[in-house]
């Protein structure tokens, strides 16, 4: 006996959205029974998860400042992945783009103008977009696989950040403790609400707004889904694979390294040996969760931030393990790609090789 | 419509409790950096936390949050906890330090604790504990016990506190046998338990006979005790996952600590300080000396007693740096200052 998918013939249209609300609708079952023969009430640990952040001003604003890179990374990667392109190392860039970015802060740090903060931002672009831009090179002129050399140069990335904070750019005044100066007024960007929530929110927002009107309305959108569909035939229409490579590596390099910076000149305030708790990795559930679609990203980016707050909760106020809330997020990721794949092909059991004979 | 009108009600019902019970309670909140069960570290804030519970039972509750990462992560956790009625938040990890300072100056009324930082402000003590004192014991331990004159040390990240326990380590060492070696394997992380293992066998090979480590898992025991070297328990008494590997171990005892300052609380006598003990006052003790030789025990004891009365510094002149330079002069002794910001190691430390 054998089981084997079968690609199928028409993809149902209402499927492909409904996927992600199912999916959510039973990782919200599971976790629910998880809860319950963990001892814990189901309801009330539901409502700490997915409903309490969303009850005051503060936590939805916490909400926001946790979906800002998520969303950010999540719509560069939801572009490349639409494009078949691989980059699974946004983590690296955000890293490199933090970097980069803090390098006017803290090498002059006396030097007190409106223009510091953009070209921070711009840095922070450049340098995820630079290390981006390796992983593209490397695929387009040696052919080297670019899921594992963008993964593998997370680990680099993170390497030489560490070195930069424990080594040259540590805080003199910081007792040796591996962490830069902290950012003055001028270098970090402005805050609303509590203190926390920063500009960068309205930035991701122009982000997924710009990606949507290039994905729907532009020449290059297309481009993107017939390379993506397939390469053959996006080369008979003229579109470079290796341009598509170049763009969709630099423009999702880009915006990790922009979310490295706005984290670093946000909610941190200063450069430390790790910046970022994985939002490079969490944005690759981010943008299959919104469909690889930037308007869904905005949503699901919104959604995994919610449970991150809600982790917070239910452990404050149920003690429950935050182990949980990293179940929560692997379920999650689980049930969509086997939704997707579900929608894509059919499940067939094949009986035995003569059966299959037979039937020929 | 049931669904909502039930989360609703549960609603309602949380947020009252939570207001009936911040009238009577004084709320206690620990922010951990690992999970209460990593058998080092947290486990035994998590073990003070669980002391202040026996103690004032019905006067307090407790809550934690655990495996927060340092940073911005943090900062929202223990702003969080100031927002829902919490009296008193200990921070337990050095990276918690400017967070905690930050929440701190937004919530006055609020008593913050923070571990192993050194900034301090009107709601915001410090504390932490000797820790060098018992790496000086175990120090003298290794060079008399071992037969090959090589120790390894899995150290986490080179912050004054490692650096610290290292030299401590090395000037035991070297009070017993001057050509005493130190391993240094830095894996960059206070909870790895993977990286801490291979640190292990990297030292069994090149020789090494007696572990010590600086990281907050149980890995590094175990590995020693299956590759039957001789290791050091770190934090929390580790005999459990070591019974003939660990010699003794260096347990961080909280409790005393965390009982004295809720106390100050309840009594409104809690006022900002910068606390900073070791052996004798109970905040650093020693397991048991076992797995070694009777005179080594007995030198062990006759050491922690030094300490204990003050006759003996660990970090007394003369003492070497790694060029070779006098940096502390004989007779003389570092100041908590000094020993607070450490960034050089004595001479015979191995890498930098």
């Amino acid at each position: 006996m054998k089981i084997i998918l079968e690609k199928r013939a028409q993809q149902s249209k209402i499927m492909a959205y409904a996927s992600p609300v199912l999916a959510i609708g039973l990782t919200v079952i599971l976790g629910g029974i998880i809860f319950a023969l963990a001892g814990y009430d189901p309801q009330t640990a539901l409502y700490y998860y997915f409903v309490e952040p969303l009850t005051n001003f503060w936590s939805i604003e916490e909400v926001i400042v946790k979906a800002t890179p998520l969303i950010l990374i999540g719509a560069g990667l939801a572009i490349c992945f639409s494009a078949n392109i691989w980059n699974i190392g946004a983590e690296g860039q955000l890293t490199m783009g933090a970097l980069v970015g803090s390098f006017i802060p803290v090498m002059f740090t006396d030097w007190q103008s409106p223009l510091v903060l953009l070209l921070m931002l711009v840095m922070g672009a450049m340098g995820g977009a630079a290390w981006a831009g390796l992983v593209a090179f490397l695929k387009n002129k040696f052919n080297v696989n670019e899921i594992l050399t963008s993964l593998m140069l997370v680990y680099v990335a993170q390497y030489i950040l560490d070195w930069f904070v424990r080594g040259p750019w540590r805080d003199p005044n910081g007792y040796n403790f591996p962490k830069s100066v902290s950012f003055e007024g001028w270098q970090l960007l402005p805050t609303y609400g509590d203190g926390r929530m920063h500009i960068g929110a309205l930035i991701a927002l122009i982000v997924v707004v710009l990606l949507t009107i290039m994905m729907t309305r532009s020449l290059k959108g297309f481009e993107i889904r017939a390379i993506g569909n397939s390469r053959r035939a996006g080369a008979f229409a003229g579109f470079s694979y290796k341009g598509m490579t170049w763009f969709c590596f630099l423009l999702s390099g880009a915006l990790a390294g922009l979310a490295g910076i706005m984290e670093v000149a946000g909610p941190a305030g200063q450069l430390l040996p790790s910046i970022s708790p994985g939002y490079g990795f969490t944005a690759i559930i981010v943008a299959f969760l919104g469909r690889l679609n930037p308007m869904g990203v905005l949503l699901a980016g919104i959604l995994l931030a919610i449970s991150y707050l809600g982790g917070d909760g239910a452990q404050m106020e149920l003690g429950v393990s935050v182990k949980t809330a990293q179940v929560f997020q692997g379920m999650l990721l689980f049930l969509i790609l086997t939704f997707d794949t579900l929608i894509r092909y059919k499940v067939k059991i094949i009986r035995s090789q003569t059966a299959e004979g037979e039937l020929t | 419509m049931s669904l909502l009108r039930k989360t609703i009600a549960v609603a309602a019902a949380i947020s009252m409790s939570t207001m009936a019970m911040a009238a009577e309670k004084l709320k206690i909140g620990f922010v951990y950096v690992g999970d209460t069960g990593d058998g080092g570290w947290t486990f035994q804030h998590d073990a003070g936390r669980k002391a202040l519970e026996a103690k004032f039972g019905d006067k307090v509750e407790t809550i934690f949050v655990e495996s927060v990462a340092e940073g911005p992560d943090s900062e929202r956790v223990i702003t969080r906890m100031a927002r829902n009625g919490v009296g008193l938040i200990f921070t337990t990890s050095f990276g918690y330090m400017d967070p905690t300072i930050k929440v701190a100056a937004k919530f006055p009324d609020v008593k913050f604790e923070h571990a192993t930082g050194y900034k301090q402000s009107d709601n915001v003590s410090v504390y932490s504990a000797r820790f060098y004192e018992g790496r000086y014991i175990i120090g003298q331990i290794a060079a008399k016990e071992s037969k090959t004159g090589i120790a390894g040390y899995v150290a986490s990240v080179p912050i004054p506190e490692v650096v610290r326990g290292i030299n401590a380590f090395l000037l035991g060492a070297q009070s017993v046998n001057p050509d005493f070696q130190v391993k240094v394997i830095w894996v960059n992380s206070w909870y790895d338990p993977g990286k801490e293992a291979d640190a292990v066998k990297v030292f069994a090979a090149q020789g090494a006979d007696i572990i010590t480590q600086h990281t907050d898992s149980t890995a590094p025991m175990q590995i020693a005790e299956e590759l039957g070297l001789k290791a050091f328990g770190q934090a929390s008494d580790m005999a459990k996952f070591g019974p003939t590997a660990q010699l003794t171990a260096i347990v961080d005892d909280w409790a005393p600590y965390y009982i004295e300052r809720t106390q100050a609380v309840l009594d409104g006598t809690w006022a900002s300080t910068n606390t900073w003990d070791g052996i004798k006052q109970g905040m650093v003790h020693m397991t048991e000396f076992k797995n070694m030789a009777a005179d080594t025990a007995a030198m062990a004891v006759a050491t922690k007693e030094a300490i204990r009365s003050g006759e003996l510094l660990p970090f007394a002149g003369p003492i070497y740096n790694q060029a070779g330079e006098l940096v502390v002069k004989e007779g003389e002794s570092l100041d908590d200052g000094a020993l607070a910001g450490m960034d050089w190691y004595v001479k015979g430390v191995e890498g930098n």
